[in-house]
Formats: structure tokens, sequence, C-alpha cells
């Protein structure tokens, strides 16, 4: 075996590491394959919604609440709903979905809902 | 920090801020180039559209978080299948991963079997392939139309879509872990999570039978390609024929059960009148319930708008899309007398049972000014679209005959 193509192997392994170490910065995403079919590892961000709830009194409240489990668009695109209703929905958050609204601030909240538009 | 970053543990800065993304009002939200206004009977109809999400084109905004993004019905006048980026998208809770390792991915089986399993995607990717094209629609679709209004998301019709679903049956997956004799339900769970640790996360449950059926599948193909993850990326449950909120997305978890599920989400939410169409009189409240389960006829005209102008013609083309439900569409008829008579649409091409099916007609123009052209289906079971709306207090299966008013010119 001659020199040069014992190297010859070698040399292609150096050129590949310092390509895998040019784009160490930004490793590729993982792929898996089978069958013809393919998956690629994925990351996303997903916009978020920094409004809060229109100046009123109980906003505050409304922000404080409610704010960590959905955007204010969710209780603004509502219908007009009757003051029980949303007394229904206040309630369902806190017991079933477990809104952390204390006691006292229930009825501000509902005022706050049913005074909306 | 606010709860939710805490939740997600995601640095506030890292979040794209969008200021102004109240939906439904006045304020411009910087996210929305344009809003669309959905038709709804007594106003608050107006929403923004957004091209903001990741993986999706231009979207009615309902809520930024956890997504509610619906499809403009101008995508339905296309293709019969919803291309991805269009495609809907609905979370009940915003523990929403941003990222999935396709190496790192497990699904897991468990519960009421001989062994649980710990199933990678490479696993799956290997596995004998179905696909099946199917309409995946909200069981609250169309919400927004009902008439008198109902609380919940204010869906306008696009909160569906078709495509082809490439995947595995479940029946093979449940087959690997081996069911117990006492098996008798089985229990779907994705890995979005609530942000409150003690509220019920989202779970869905199919009956032993069901899960078992030929067409109940695990889905990592979105019309030929995978799925955004806002559509459940890597996989997501398919229960073609039924309603979506049985299609778990992002799916984690299998767990077979020896007795019937008495989670939140099947014994008190998504539950409909045990009544003919899922309808009761405006304001009833003492109805017996059951779970949401198979979808039924509809049928809509995508290629009119409402009001729009036309110009005089004998006949004017009128096209669209139309669902059997749990079978396939026999036939859709066009009436533009109120339903008195009814003439035939031709259909397009059959691409299964639970897809869509383009239709396409001529209606006849006695006259200028306002024609109302009502669509209706009737699917292989004999099941037909009532012209009595649907009403029930939660705003599920919308399927009464729709109606779109046109102005013909002079």
């Amino acid at each position: 075996m001659s020199p040069l193509r014992s190297w010859a192997p070698l040399a292609v392994a150096l050129a590949g590491i310092a390509v895998f170490m040019a784009g160490a910065g930004a490793a590729p995403p993982a792929v898996l394959r089978g069958n013809g079919f393919a998956l690629k590892s994925t990351s996303i961000e997903l916009p978020y919604d920094e409004t809060g709830y229109p100046e009123g009194p109980g906003a505050d409240l409304m922000n404080a609440n409610c704010a960590s489990c959905h955007s204010a668009s969710m209780v603004l695109t509502q219908p007009k709903l009757s003051r029980a209703q949303w007394e229904g929905i206040v309630h369902k958050m806190r017991d079933t979905y477990r809104a952390p609204i204390a006691d006292q601030d229930m009825p501000r909240i509902v005022d706050y809902l049913d005074h909306l538009r | 920090m606010n709860r939710l970053d805490a939740a997600l543990n995601v640095p506030l800065d890292r979040r794209k801020l969008l200021a102004g993304a109240a939906a439904g009002i006045a304020a411009a939200p910087a996210i929305a180039q344009n809003s669309i206004d959905l038709g709804f009977p007594g106003g608050q109809s107006q929403f923004p559209l957004t091209s903001s999400f990741p993986g999706k084109g231009e979207m009615i905004l309902q809520r930024t978080t956890p997504p509610l993004l619906e499809t403009p019905m101008e995508v339905f006048d296309g293709d019969v299948f919803t291309p991805n980026d269009r495609f809907f998208v609905r979370w009940h809770w915003s523990g929403i991963p941003a990222a999935i390792d396709v190496d790192q991915f497990r699904l897991a089986v468990r519960g009421r079997v001989k062994q649980t399993l710990s199933i990678g995607l490479r696993e799956l990717l290997a596995m004998p392939r179905v696909e099946i094209a199917a309409v995946n629609q909200c069981s609250g679709n169309s919400r927004g139309l009902f008439e008198p209004r109902v609380p919940g998301a204010q869906w306008g019709n696009g909160a569906m879509g078709n495509a082809r679903w490439l995947g595995v049956r479940l029946r093979d997956v449940l087959d690997k872990a081996g069911l117990l004799t006492d098996a008798i339900a089985v229990r779907f769970t994705g890995l979005d999570t609530p942000v409150m640790p003690d509220a019920p996360h989202f779970k869905k449950t199919l009956t032993l039978d069901h899960a078992r059926s030929d067409e109940v599948m695990i889905a990592f193909g979105m019309n030929g390609e995978q799925l955004p993850l806002v559509n459940g990326f890597p996989i997501r449950l398919v229960v073609p024929g039924w309603y979506s909120t049985y299609w778990v997305k992002m799916l984690s978890d299998i767990e077979v059960l020896s007795a019937p599920d008495d989670n939140f989400w099947m014994a008190k939410a998504y539950k409909i009148p045990a009544t003919p169409h899922a309808s009761v009189a405006p304001g009833a409240k003492d109805f017996p319930t059951v779970p949401i389960g198979p979808m039924v006829p509809r049928s809509f005209v995508t290629n009119l708008r409402e009001g729009q102008r036309v110009a005089m013609a004998p006949t004017i083309a009128a096209g669209g899309i139309a669902m059997g439900g749990d079978s396939g569409v026999a036939k859709v008829e066009l009436s533009t007398d109120g339903g008195k008579n009814w003439l035939p649409a031709t259909l397009g091409r059959d691409h299964g049972r639970y897809s869509f099916r383009r239709w396409d007609a001529r209606v006849p123009v006695a006259g200028p000014g306002k024609l109302t052209i009502l669509a209706r289906c009737t699917n292989d079971a004999g099941a037909s679209q009532p012209l009595e709306p649907v009403w029930n207090p939660s705003g599920y299966m919308r399927a009464q005959v729709e109606a779109l008013t046109i102005e013909v010119a002079a």
C-alpha cells in the first residue's frame, strides 16, 4: 500500500470533522427516517399577547387572575352575556379550571364582565 | 415574570410580544394586518387576521394564548384538502411544548395491558401504514352563528379542515402491548398541560371497540408532510368521522381502562343533548346529555361571499364543499326558493367517506335583486341537513342548511 493511498481516507475524515466543527454552532435538527417518511425535530416560538383587559373597575383583577391561562381576547370576543351567564363562567374558571380567584374578588370580576361594552 | 411564563419556563424576552393583539375590538393588533367580519347575528363579529403563527399562513385570530386560529372560507374554495399552513388550530391549555425532539419523543401504552410500552418514533415509522382522507372539525365549529348567541370560542365556519392522514392503526399499537381481558376503553393524553397544576389535564376516551376499528389511527403525516407543531406534531390521534375533540394532539399517553372514563373532559365537558340533531329549545336547561361523538352532514357554498354582487345572467355558478359526517356524501342539492324545490349538484372526485367532497351546480336566477342559495347534503346513511336551526347551550354540532345571500345586479 503506497503512503498516499493509506493517508487519503484520513484526509477525508479530517475534512469531515472540519465541516462538522464549522457547523457546530447551529447543529441541524435531528431527522428520523423510515419507509420513505421523515420526521424532523421542530421548535417554535408562539406569539404572545401582552394586551391586558380594557381599563375599568376590576381590570386589575382580570389581569391578575385570568391572563395566566388565556389571552384577554377569549373574553373580549364573547357575545353579550347575562350576568348569570358570566357568574357561571367565572365559577367554572375557579372551581374546575383552578383560576386562583379569592372569594372577595369574585363579585368584582363578575361586575367587570357584566359591564363590558 | 407572570405565572404563565413561569409555568412554561420561558423567559419573557424570548417571547414574541404582540402589542394590542386583543381580538374583536377596535385596537389594531400589531400582528393583524387586516380584519374579517364573520357575519354573526347581533354583531361582535369582527376578527383580526394574522400570519404570525409558526407554520401558518393568514388565519383568523380567535385567541392568541392558547391559540385558536380559524381557516378563512376562501381556502375551502381551493383544493378539497386544506393546506397544512391554513389548517385550523385549537388548544385547551397554554402549556404547549415549544420544541419536540424526534429522538427523545416517546408514546406510552399502559394500563390494562400485558406489557407496558414506550414507543419511539423510529418504531412507529417502521410499522405497517394506513392513509385516510378525513375531515377534522371542532365540536363548536360555527358557534358564533348560533342564535341566540352562546358563550365559548366564537368560531365562524372555519374550525374545520380536510387532510390525508398517514400513520399506523391504533389497533396495531394496542396489540403490541396486548390487552387484558377486562379492558373496555382507551384514554388518550397529549403533551399539553394546564397552567394550574391541579386543573384537569385534557384527556379523551374511546370505547375499546371503536379504538380497535380499522379507521382510528395515530398519524405522523398530514397531506404528505409532518404535522405543524401547532396541529399536534409529532403524532396525533385521528378518529375519522368523529369531532376533533377526540383527535388528541401531541399524543404521548395511551391508557387502557377497565371502567368507563369519568374524567372531566368526558363526563362534564363536550356533552350534547340526547335529542335529534343535538338540538333543544333556546334557553332549555334540564335535558339528558351524552358525550359528543360522530359528525353529521354539512355543506357550504365557497365560490361566493355573503352579500357579493354578481351580474344578471340566466344561471349563476355555485360551488362548494360537503362532508357526510360519519359516512360518505350521497348528494348535495341546492334551493333558491327557501327549500320548496331542490336541484342536484354535480359531485367531484370521491376521496373516501370521511373526506370533503367538492360539488358544483348552476342555479337559476329569476331576476335582479337578492338571491338566497341553500345547500343541503345527504349522506350515504340517509342522514340529511335539517332546515331548522340547531341550538344547544354549548354551541355544538351546528349542521342546519346554511343560507348564502348574494345581490344580482339589474
